[in-house]
């Protein structure tokens, strides 16, 4: 009997589900621009976030080559270099250590810059010795690689430490202030969508006046009269979810090919990351759970309104 | 079954629908509910079926005190009573057959019994063959007897109707009346509001007849 009763309760809801989107069906135009609403709307900031996470990848590859140049003092001996290596090795957050002479960095300038005669005329050498430090990028930070920067800058032997990508972490905080927007956005939007399935939910309502009269009339409770309207903003969520997942994979695909010509140029491993698999699943849920809301929140302001006369 | 005491119904608008109200229908009786055009036959239905509040008295429907009723238990005790108007309140995107199944898919019946009753009470008005049409493909005297089958499919022991032959020609008319006593064989209480009185003269049942608001005259009790 209580099995027969939960098989009869499921059943309902099947019957409910299956005749609003029939009822969503019968108006494939309006339906369909109330999906692209909220399709647009989700795909929106979900792209944004995808970028993002594109970036993020960008910055974690390049973290490989992060490296530290210490120029050292005038006066600083090969020796003293030397022996500034080898302590410098000893440090946990530092991989490889190498020193590069004076008159090494010289040679080197003289190379890259054809200015070799012109060089040769000047009294000293200008140019410091500089020893390359590489951090070790598996726990790096943001602000780890700032706090070695600051530590080995007050060493006696150094003049100055300069990070050779100090656009590494622009980068890095430009992804953080993103991702904050995104979830701005993000919410703003849910909020829109939100409105629009509650809109259109109260327009359905207002449709179906004297249909809610007589099941009133005949004794619908309005758990029974708010079912078929609950099922409609699902319907309409999570139709519209699969269409900003459509979306998504249409921008991804548009903008595939030239990031990957770029990508090439840089002589980069890089490729595009879709996340199409766990969009798939966030955006017809987020759309779901939206027009459900949606629908409740209009169903509840509409629904006490119309009483049988 | 239903009994009235002293019972008042002001609208909004400060006019005193019915006032002073007393009466009494037994279980199982049937009675006409007349009077002139505002005389408050609608507004004495719609107290009944809750659709209105009395203002003040006392109103019980099958033991039920309705002053008492709170507002969340209203759906189920529509339940027990069959609504029948003259304007027949249809759905006309639903067939024939959705519309008399409707208080029993509310009520949560299962799928092989609505289909029975469905079909059972679609017998009782004689529209069997009609289950799969529209209503607007049906005549005004067809579509009553739909509204007449939903009202009574779920076996309700009350039916009252407000002026159910009003759009009908005088031998529908005696046809509709015909149903309703054929309900009212098996027991339903049934209160019906109409303005035929050439037609209830012939009918061996008691008026209620009001004027203003006020109860003019109640017939002897029938049975
Ligand atoms: N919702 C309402 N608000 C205000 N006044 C109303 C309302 N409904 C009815 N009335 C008034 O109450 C009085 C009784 O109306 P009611 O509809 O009960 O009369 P009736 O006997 O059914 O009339 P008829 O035979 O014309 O249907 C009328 O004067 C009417 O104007
Ligand atoms: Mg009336």
């Amino acid at each position: 009997m209580i099995n027969l009763n939960i098989k009869n309760y499921l059943l309902r809801h099947i019957q409910v589900m299956l005749f609003t989107l029939g009822r969503i069906w019968r108006q494939p135009l309006a339906s369909l621009m109330t999906f692209m609403v909220i399709g647009i709307a989700l795909a929106l900031p979900a792209s944004l976030y995808v970028l993002l996470k594109n970036i993020e990848q960008v910055s974690t590859q390049w973290d490989d080559v992060a490296q530290i140049s210490l120029f050292l003092k005038q006066n600083t001996s090969d020796t003293q270099a030397q022996q500034l290596v080898s302590e410098l090795k000893a440090w946990p957050e530092i991989t490889a250590v190498s020193y590069q002479s004076a008159s090494q960095s010289l040679e080197e300038f003289r190379q890259l810059s054809g200015l070799g005669s012109l060089l040769d005329t000047l009294p000293a050498n200008p140019l410091p010795g500089v020893v390359i430090v590489k951090p070790d990028s598996t726990d790096l930070q943001p602000d780890a690689i700032g706090h070695l920067l600051s530590r080995l800058e007050v060493l006696p032997d150094v003049e100055q430490a300069q990070l050779d990508m100090e656009w590494l972490q622009r980068l890095r905080s430009i992804n953080e202030t993103g991702q904050r927007g995104i979830s701005i956005l993000g919410l703003l939007l849910s909020l829109s969508v939100l409105l629009v399935i509650g809109n259109t939910i109260r327009l359905a309502i207002l449709n179906q006046q004297s249909e809610i009269r007589v099941i009133k009339l005949v004794g619908g409770t309005n758990t029974f009269i708010r079912r078929p309207f609950l099922y409609t903003g699902f319907w309409y969520g999570l139709l519209g979810g699969l269409v900003a997942w459509l979306t998504l994979l249409f921008t991804m695909s548009l903008i595939n090919g030239p990031i990957n010509e770029l990508a090439s140029q840089y002589n980069s491993q890089f490729t595009l990351v879709w996340l199409s698999g766990s969009m798939m699943l966030i955006l017809p849920f987020t759309g779901m759970l939206l027009g459900v809301m949606g629908a409740w929140l209009a169903v509840g302001r509409h629904l006490s309104a119309i009483e049988p006369t | 079954m239903i009994t009235f005491t002293d019972v008042y119904k002001r609208y909004t608008n400060q006019y005193e629908a019915l006032s002073g109200l007393s009466f009494e229908l037994a279980k199982g009786e049937m009675a006409f509910l007349t009077g002139h055009s505002g005389a408050g036959k609608s507004t004495l239905l719609k107290l009944i079926a809750l659709i209105e509040r009395a203002s003040h008295g006392q109103v019980l429907v099958n033991d039920q005190n309705l002053m008492r009723l709170p507002q969340g238990k209203i759906p189920y005790y529509r339940r027990q009573i069959g609504l029948v108007f003259q304007d027949h309140n249809l759905l006309h995107d639903r067939t024939v057959f959705d519309n008399v199944a409707l208080p029993l898919v509310i009520a949560g019946e299962n799928h092989r019994e609505i289909g029975r009753r469905v079909r059972a009470a679609l017998d009782k008005v004689g529209l069997l063959n009609k289950e799969r049409n529209l209503p607007i493909a049906l005549s005004g005297g067809e579509q009553q007897r739909v509204g007449i089958a939903r009202a009574v499919v779920n076996r309700p022991p009350i039916l009252l109707a407000d002026e159910p032959t009003g759009n009908l020609d005088p031998d529908l008319s005696r046809d509709i009346m015909h149903l309703f006593e054929q309900f009212n064989q098996v027991g339903v209480t049934v209160f019906i509001a109409t303005h035929d009185l050439e037609l209830i003269k012939t009918l061996p049942y008691r008026q209620v007849v009001l004027h203003k608001g006020r109860l003019a005259k109640q017939g002897e009790q029938s049975r």
